[in-house]
């Protein structure tokens, strides 16, 4: 009997699996021999569709295994050979790929990938629950706590409060009702470490939450996902029944006088309610403004009662704590930031997916062994850390080693792991100016200096990316983004200039030459761009006519074609289509 | 003619006296059309008895919930930080070109809709965008209108 467990997370859907799996089931129907089973992502995102096959207890891991293939891998497999070219990953052969998980360590994600997420029996088998049942028949609550204390975890939504703390805060508040909350909204554009977890592992997460509510004491726990993650909230669901069922939630938890009863609110499209005190009257089910703190969610949260708020990867650690205990997770890491990372890789990556390195990792052991540089071999400039809140750090400085404190040096912050790398052409200015327009977008309005002042810096950066920027722009964007920094009332205002900041530190002769030679150097502000074709390369082919949507591209078959300046958009529509790379920008 | 809002009721009953649910109820009454039309508001109000402007206060907080009708297929082109530096906007363009209207319109035939989100968390396939549930990735422009083309045949066979 083989089995075939398929990655049937968001990603792999995206990348084919479900034709690919329509195919599998057609061509199996007949077939003895074969067991199919749905998983998670195992984080090689690069190569999907990914089948792994089991056979005699080895797994042999296949990348990108599209409908077409599934024919001659199915045929391949009944004559008990293997095609070794399709190989990604096997315990005794070497492939290519071998570096993309050479450098990891997987706690938080072991299981992911690997457990059927919908099947609740796997996550039992894989030792699931063990760690919930250990602390409610063997530990009290200021047990659990004293050991999250000394595994040194740090909350891993972005500001890396220490999660034993926080949840001291809960238990020591003096109220019979309180509160648990997971954060799972992960506004970060760029970033999807907490939706691969939720889809691909949700009972890790669940039984993390059991655990914490058991140590502060609260007997209600609320999920807060956000609205673009169906998959993500379907599974929970699930997983969250599943759970009831087998007497892990609900009343009388295995037999003790614990409690826990869990809901699942779907976030419903804004930013801001990631962040905590937003979160909380989103749940409350009004507009999603934060609060000013203190009193903090520990002492005055949901409905004005001790609330606990930790991010999914953070809760997800907590099961492996418990069961191999706080010195075995705190062997991991720095001094300051113990145990794992998971990270989302994006951008211009050779590899994007997602990866989980020990704290204290280099930036660029993540380009370099596990990413494989940048694509097209293009240079890399910079990698963006920490989304809107973040920053972008120069590729001269990607030997900084992965912790809070080191990250946070760079004006960047760990943020919640999304890492999107960028190339030579990519226009930081740009990026500056994307960041604000989305912080402009997302402000809830409350505070002036969030809403008018994010709105004066991004006009600023508007201007200076037509080409019209002033020489004294630069201190200006530097003096509001101070401003807005002291005078924002939450976290979104308070860290909404960093990715200008940041590129100004790094970028400045860019921001410069935009603004006194009227400049793009990575050639992508369009006002400061024309598209040219090149008249040796071209042969009249007609395809840029064309495609033009404004008429600018213009030229008579067989004869070199010409694009009007004056009439053209720069929407570089031509350039994608020419198939002789005629088409110029300078 | 006279509205027919039943298709709100059991929503209603469903979440009647449950606090903090009116997002969650105004979710499920726009998944029943695609948007929230003002009688259904209004009758929201009136049942949980809360006002009018401060159910439009949450409609308009979230940038979920919609007010107008949207086209049979809805077609969200990601503008997160990923997609952004793979260029989400010269493929935004491409779809606008392919269907003759910009973001957040909708085709007068009313099939399609284009909508600009800020990341669907499949960042590394960027750029993505998603068709109704279906999510496409690692596009170009060329492969992004071919697919806006497959979808324009698919109704037109219809
Ligand atoms: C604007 C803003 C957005 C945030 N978005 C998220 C988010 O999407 N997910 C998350 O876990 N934390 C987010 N946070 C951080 C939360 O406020 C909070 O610190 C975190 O959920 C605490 O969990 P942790 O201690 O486990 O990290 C955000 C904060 C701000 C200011
Ligand atoms: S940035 Fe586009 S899917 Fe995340």
């Amino acid at each position: 009997m083989k089995t075939l467990r398929i990655g049937y997370n968001s990603c792999g859907i995206a990348a084919g699996a479900e034709e690919t799996l329509a195919k599998l089931n057609d061509v199996i129907a007949e077939k003895p021999g074969f067991r199919l089973v749905k998983t998670g992502c195992n984080g090689m995102c690069y190569c999907e569709p990914i089948i792994d096959v089991i056979e005699d207890g080895v797994t042999y891991t296949y990348g990108n295994l599209t409908a077409d293939k599934v024919e001659k891998f199915i045929d391949a497999m009944e004559k008990g050979m293997h095609i070794k070219e399709w190989v990604i990953k096997h315990p005794a052969i070497s492939t290519d790929h071998d570096s993309y998980n050479a450098g990891q360590v997987k706690l938080v994600t072991r299981n992911i990938g690997v457990i059927d997420p919908e099947n609740i029996g796997d996550y039992l088998a894989a030792g699931g629950y063990k760690a919930l049942e250990k602390v409610i028949r063997t530990m009290s609550p200021q047990q659990v706590i004293d050991e999250i204390k000394a595994s040194g975890l740090r909350g891993r939504g972005g500001a890396g409060f220490s999660c034993g703390m926080k949840w001291q805060f809960a238990k020591d508040a003096p109220d019979d009702e309180k509160y648990m909350i997971c954060n799972g909204d992960e506004g970060d554009p760029g970033a999807f470490m907490d939706r691969s977890t939720l889809e691909g592992n949700p009972h890790s997460v669940i039984e993390g939450l059991a655990i914490g509510a058991y140590a502060v004491g609260a007997r209600e726990g609320f999920f807060y996902v956000r609205a673009e993650y169906p998959l993500a909230v379907k599974r929970l669901r699930i997983a969250i029944e599943q759970a009831s069922a087998r007497g892990f939630i609900g009343q009388n938890i295995l037999g003790s006088n614990f409690s826990l009863h869990l809901h699942l609110v779907e976030g419903a499209g804004a930013f801001v309610c990631g962040e905590e005190t937003a979160l909380i009257s989103s749940i409350e089910g009004k507009r999603g403004m934060p609060r000013t703190r203190p009193p903090y969610p520990a002492i005055s949260g949901l409905w004005g009662k001790p609330t606990n708020n930790n991010n999914v990867e953070t809760y997800a650690n907590v099961p492996w704590i418990i069961q191999n205990g706080a010195e075995a997770f705190a062997k991991y890491g720095t001094k300051t930031s113990k145990g794992t990372k998971v990270f989302a890789l994006a951008g211009k990556i050779k590899r994007g997916g997602m990866i989980e390195v020990p704290m204290g990792t280099t930036i660029n052991e993540i380009l370099t062994n596990i990413g494989m540089g940048i694509q097209n071999d293009r240079a890399c400039k910079a990698v963006q850390m920490g989304g809107p809140s973040g920053g972008c750090i120069p590729f001269h400085l990607f030997d900084t080693p992965i912790d809070y404190e080191s990250i946070t040096a760079t004006g960047a912050i760990m943020g919640s792991g999304g890492m999107v790398f960028m190339d030579e052409d990519t226009c930081m200015v740009d990026i500056a100016r994307y960041f604000l327009s989305f912080t402009v977008d997302e402000s809830c309005g409350k505070c002036t200096f969030c809403r008018i002042g994010t709105k004066k810096m991004l006009e600023i950066l508007e201007r200076i990316t037509k080409g019209r920027g002033r020489e004294e722009d630069i201190e200006e964007l530097q003096r509001l983004g101070q401003a807005i920094i002291k005078g924002s009332l939450c976290g979104l205002g308070q860290t909404a200039p960093n990715p200008v900041l940041t590129t100004i530190r790094y970028f400045k002769h860019e921001y410069e030459a935009h603004i006194k030679d009227h400049k793009c150097p990575a050639k992508k502000c369009r006002a400061l761009i024309t598209y040219r074709i090149l008249p040796d390369k071209c042969t009249g082919c007609t395809l840029c006519a064309k495609i033009c949507p404004v008429g600018a591209a213009q030229g008579e078959r067989k004869k070199i074609h010409i694009i009007d300046p004056e009439i053209c958009t720069r929407c570089g529509f031509c350039k994608d289509a020419c198939k002789f790379e005629a088409i110029a920008v300078e | 003619m006279e509205n027919n809002l039943s298709y709100i009721e059991d929503v209603l009953n469903r979440y009647k006296g449950k606090k903090g649910s009116l997002i969650t109820i105004l979710q499920q009454v726009q998944a029943k059309k695609g948007y929230l039309e003002q009688e259904a508001l209004e009758l929201v109000a009136k049942r949980t008895g809360m006002s009018t402007a401060s159910i439009y206060g949450v409609v308009t907080f979230y940038a979920q919930f919609r007010l107008t009708p949207i086209g049979k297929h809805l077609i969200r082109v990601c503008h997160g930080t990923a997609c952004h530096v793979q260029n989400a906007e010269g493929l935004t363009e491409a779809i606008s070109s392919e269907l003759g209207i910009k973001a957040g319109e909708t085709t007068p035939d009313g099939l399609f809709t284009i909508e600009t989100v800020a990341c669907l968390g499949c960042c590394s396939l960027s750029p993505v965008i998603m068709i109704g549930e279906k999510v496409y990735g690692k596009l170009t422009t060329d492969k992004a209108r071919k697919i806006i083309r497959d979808y324009k045949k698919m109704e037109m066979a219809s």
